[in-house]
């Protein structure tokens, strides 16, 4: 812990089963409610009972964007942990055990071995969770924070289980924190208060709820991890907030399902992860070619296939970008935290309902798992909303309705000239005013076919050549000029003269990355950072500059073959001088980009690969 | 969009002259084979949207791929011509989004029991309120004449030139068996049958599948007319109880010198899936409600999180 700041790390490890989420919440909601930020991880295993689970939970009086590199406190619920983690713990730190169970290692010096006799501390209770809430109390102890306060939040968290539960929660709590006075030291440092109370929410949460403040009235999904949290959110939300919520038989019904929705005038949504996404690939095409906007999501898992349904990476770029066959438009955004999630999902929105076609966020599974804390004020549940060229009702006849004779390019008139509506008009724009089924005087097909103005087929009877042309011209016009529409990327950290490197990472490396800036930094090492969040358009003229003016270019990403990389050459022709890529499963810790830039000064590697010490 | 709008109220009030069946006559006329089995159905969707009352703007007809799935271009409604073998899908979204539309899925045999035969399980469990008209000829068309889900056992085709030797599907069992709450059977060359179904299918709330024999002409030579017009025999000239689903099962089983026509099975009354989602008891189509939520709900959701 440093002087200045606080800085605290809390780690809990068990076994599935063993409740370790439970204690992770109430130390969140304590933690929230003073006024601290959060930033929690949980490293965990495909498996409901058994396995290793490693709940990371990071505070400090400062905003944190990641669980950090070191632990203060470590709480084992079993012989694994103890075995697994004590090696990670230095000086000043403390481990909780419970020692009717757990043979303690043997530690480094400085290391504070906290034994607790839960049996004794009980009364032999032999609920097996009862340790846990043992261990808060304690916790609490150490830390300097009044009694009180954890038996507020044991009663909320218990109340609906009765009076008796309370009491019993109450009770064993309060014999960890008497017992941690008479027998332990606490924390030098204690736990700050009086900051502006907090909210709490992972990032999944933050996705479901952007879509709630978007306007999405159609929610559907098939489970699967990471992505889940999201049908959980909307689904405890949906009776309240008037949301259609499905869970469909596959991912196949999912992405379909949520375009004939949004055919009809919903604005409509749907997640998963990778293996889900690629079900979902025909269909993302199909919306570009009836031009239907509608929001996909891929929570990122380690591929491929199966892969590692509990880790995440940055490896689903590629499978995002060729996503269904053709040439076809369609928004990809990788947002870089929870936060940003959130306000993406309506901002997307925005922009598929004005282009109308699909738009794909990427998250991923250290995003949308991970619990974060969050200033309620922060969070704009009413965003602007613009739903683009649509036609909701009957109009007062053909003079209002756009037709192709009264639409010019610049070079004469296109388009076909009719009386009626043409769903597929051939506009300058290249957007064509979006009729909703159920409107009089409007009725029109659209198709999967390439298809003409009207609507009508130019793929099996009639195939002609000028108006496929058009159709494909029309449809690309609508993105000639879509990069002025987002924000480019920013660089931060050192100043483009002095830095001498410069990390460019996308998506959730964000918070990991500034960190990383910030230490080296602050040891004299000239750094800075271009994070990018938009995929699809991409501010190639922005990066080019940054390109242009960086001494050394550093890619940082949480795949094996560096994907965003292989995009960003493809697309501008420029080409990294080194890389700091990570595939273990784990994400980045801040020490594994700074050892990295280290050893890309030194020039002994072109291609830096940390090593991942703790072991889950 | 600056179209100005006149209120729906004057919409609606406006005189409403009976419609015919050209009314229902899509853009462009159908591509199919002459004499392909899917002019029946057409002809008999056209006439039982007239006799219903229904009017374009008021229905939805979704498909997915194949010749018969070509359907909405021919038909005047909205329409949505969808990836080969999600219609059902897609329509299950577009009810539920609006589920004051008339909502009609057509298709094929290829299209509906075999590459999307898993939404066809479900819709059916879940009982959308949408009428499925599948246009099975037994055999792939639009490809060029393979063995499909309900092709007979030993057809040769040009993926199976020594004989098919798959037992295909029986539509009829299958879905009542899913939950399917209206279940028949027709033929193409009896338009006049084929028409009352239809009706009788609009009108049912729930999930309604009419398979239909609708021969094709060009590449399955083997369930031609002639071969159905021996055949077909219809269960209402036998006293047929649709409530009987087991008797309904016994019946869609027997395919030899009579193979039955008509319905084989309903159950009224039962809710549909628009029925038990309550999100939808009041406010109309959740697609035409306002965006975005109050104050009020932004604030409890927030505080939750605190």
């Amino acid at each position: 812990m440093s002087s200045e700041r606080f800085d605290f790390a809390i780690a809990i490890g068990g076994a599935a089963g063993q409740g370790i989420a439970t204690p992770g919440n109430v130390l969140a909601r304590i933690f929230i409610r003073r006024g601290l930020h959060l930033n929690a991880y949980n490293a965990y295993q495909s498996i409901i009972r058994g396995g290793h689970i490693f709940l990371t939970m990071r505070i400090s009086d400062e905003p944190v964007h990641n669980h950090g590199d070191k632990l203060d406190l470590l709480v084992c619920l079993n012989q694994d942990t103890m075995d697994r983690h004590l090696g990670l713990m230095g000086p000043g730190t403390r481990v909780l055990y419970n020692s009717d169970t757990i043979t303690p290692g043997t530690p480094e010096d400085g290391v504070h071995l906290c034994p607790l006799p839960i049996n004794e501390l009980t009364d032999n209770n032999r609920n097996k969770l009862v340790q846990n809430t043992v261990a808060l109390g304690t916790i609490l102890y150490l830390l300097d924070v009044d009694f009180q306060i954890l038996e507020d939040i044991i009663t909320m968290q218990f109340q609906r289980k009765g009076q008796e539960v309370v009491d019993e929660n109450v009770g064993v709590a309060r014999a960890g924190y008497d017992y941690a006075a008479a027998h332990f030291e606490p924390f030098t440092q204690s736990l700050p208060s009086g900051g502006k109370p907090l909210a709490v929410w992972t990032g999944n949460d933050a996705l479901a709820m952007g879509g709630a403040s978007a306007g999405v009235k159609f929610y559907c999904a098939y489970p699967m991890s990471p992505s889940t949290g999201v049908l959980h959110w909307m689904a405890q939300n949906a009776r309240e907030l008037g949301i259609m919520v499905r869970q469909v038989e596959d991912e196949i019904g999912v992405a379909n399902m949520a375009i004939g929705a949004a055919h009809v005038g919903c604005r409509s949504m749907c997640a998963t992860s990778g293996g889900g996404f690629a079900l979902m690939t025909e269909a993302v095409g199909s919306a570009a070619m009836m031009e239907i906007p509608v929001v996909f999501i891929d929570v990122q898992r380690a591929g491929p296939s199966t892969g590692v349904p509990t880790k995440t990476e940055q490896g689903d770029l590629w499978q995002v970008l060729g996503a269904s066959q053709g040439d076809f438009e369609r928004f990809i955004v990788a947002p870089t935290d929870a936060l940003d999630a959130f306000n993406t999902v309506p901002e997307l929105f925005n922009l598929v309902d004005q282009f109308q076609c699909p738009g794909i966020v990427i998250s991923d599974l250290l995003i949308s798992e991970g619990t974060f804390s969050v200033d309620p004020d922060a969070i704009d549940m009413q965003p602007g909303i613009n739903r683009g060229e649509l036609i909701t009702e009957s109009g007062n006849g053909a003079s209002d309705i756009p037709t192709g004779s009264q639409l010019s390019n610049g070079h004469g008139l296109i388009g076909a000239p009719s009386n009626g509506y043409l769903r597929y008009v051939n506009t300058e724009s290249g957007i064509s005013p979006r009729a909703l089924p159920g409107v009089e005087g409007y009725a029109h097909v659209v198709a999967t076919d390439e298809h003409d103005e009207d609507g009508v087929l130019v793929s099996d009877e009639f195939t002609n050549p000028h108006k496929r042309r058009k159709m494909v011209e029309k449809r690309a016009r609508k993105f000639k000029n879509v990069a002025e529409r987002i924000d480019p990327p920013v660089l931060s950290g050192s100043s483009a003269e002095d830095a001498e490197i410069t990390l460019i990472g996308w998506g959730s490396t964000l918070g990991v990355i500034r960190e990383a800036v910030e230490i080296l930094n602050r040891e004299g090492v000239a750094v800075n950072h271009l994070p990018i969040k938009w995929i699809v358009p991409l501010h190639v003229d922005a990066i080019q500059e940054v390109f242009d003016q960086a001494k050394k270019t550093v890619i940082v990403e949480n795949n094996h073959s560096g994907q965003f990389h292989r995009y960003l050459r493809s697309e501008t022709g420029l080409s990294a001088d080194g890389h700091i890529r990570k595939y273990d499963g784990e994400p980045f810790m801040p020490h594994h980009i700074v050892d990295g830039v280290r050893e890309l000064l030194a020039g002994t590697t072109d291609i830096f690969v940390p090593y991942q010490e703790v072991i889950v | 969009m600056s179209v100005e709008t006149l209120p729906r109220e004057e919409v609606e009030a406006k005189p409403v002259a009976p419609l015919k069946a050209k009314d229902f006559k899509g853009k462009v006329d159908p591509d199919w084979c002459p004499g392909c089995g899917d002019f029946g159905v057409l002809s008999s969707l056209q006439r039982a949207c007239v006799n219903l009352g229904l009017r374009p703007h008021e229905i939805l007809t979704i498909s997915g791929i194949g010749c018969s799935s070509n359907f909405p271009g021919f038909f005047n409604s909205y329409g949505m011509h969808t990836l080969h073998g999600r219609a059902l899908a897609v329509a299950t979204g577009a009810q539920m989004a609006n589920h004051e539309l008339t909502v009609f899925v057509t298709g094929g045999d290829g299209d509906g029991y075999g590459i999307g035969g898993n939404h066809f399980t479900h819709t059916a469990r879940r009982n959308v309120d949408l009428t499925y008209i599948v246009m099975d000829n037994q055999i792939y068309g639009l490809t060029t004449g393979q063995v499909s889900p309900t092709s007979s056992i030993d057809m040769r085709t040009k993926s199976t030139p020594f004989g098919s030797v798959e037992a295909p599907i029986n539509p009829i069992t299958a879905a009542i068996m899913n939950g399917a709450t209206f279940v028949a059977r027709a033929f193409s060359g009896d338009a006049r049958h084929l028409t009352g179904l239809i009706e009788q299918a609009v009108q049912h709330r729930g999930f309604s599948l009419i398979d239909v024999f609708s021969p094709c002409v060009t590449f399955n030579k083997d369930n031609d007319y002639p071969f159905f017009k021996q055949r077909v025999k219809k269960l209402e000239d036998e006293g047929h109880d649709p409530g009987d689903w087991k008797t309904a099962c016994e019946k869609a089983m027997i395919w030899g010198d009579e193979i039955y026509t008509g319905l084989f099975f309903q159950k009224k009354g039962a809710p549909t899936l628009g029925d038990q989602e309550p999100v939808l008891d009041e406010g109309g189509a959740i697609a035409r409600r306002d965006l975005g939520i109050s104050q009020e709900q932004s604030d409890r959701i927030i505080k939750r999180m605190m």
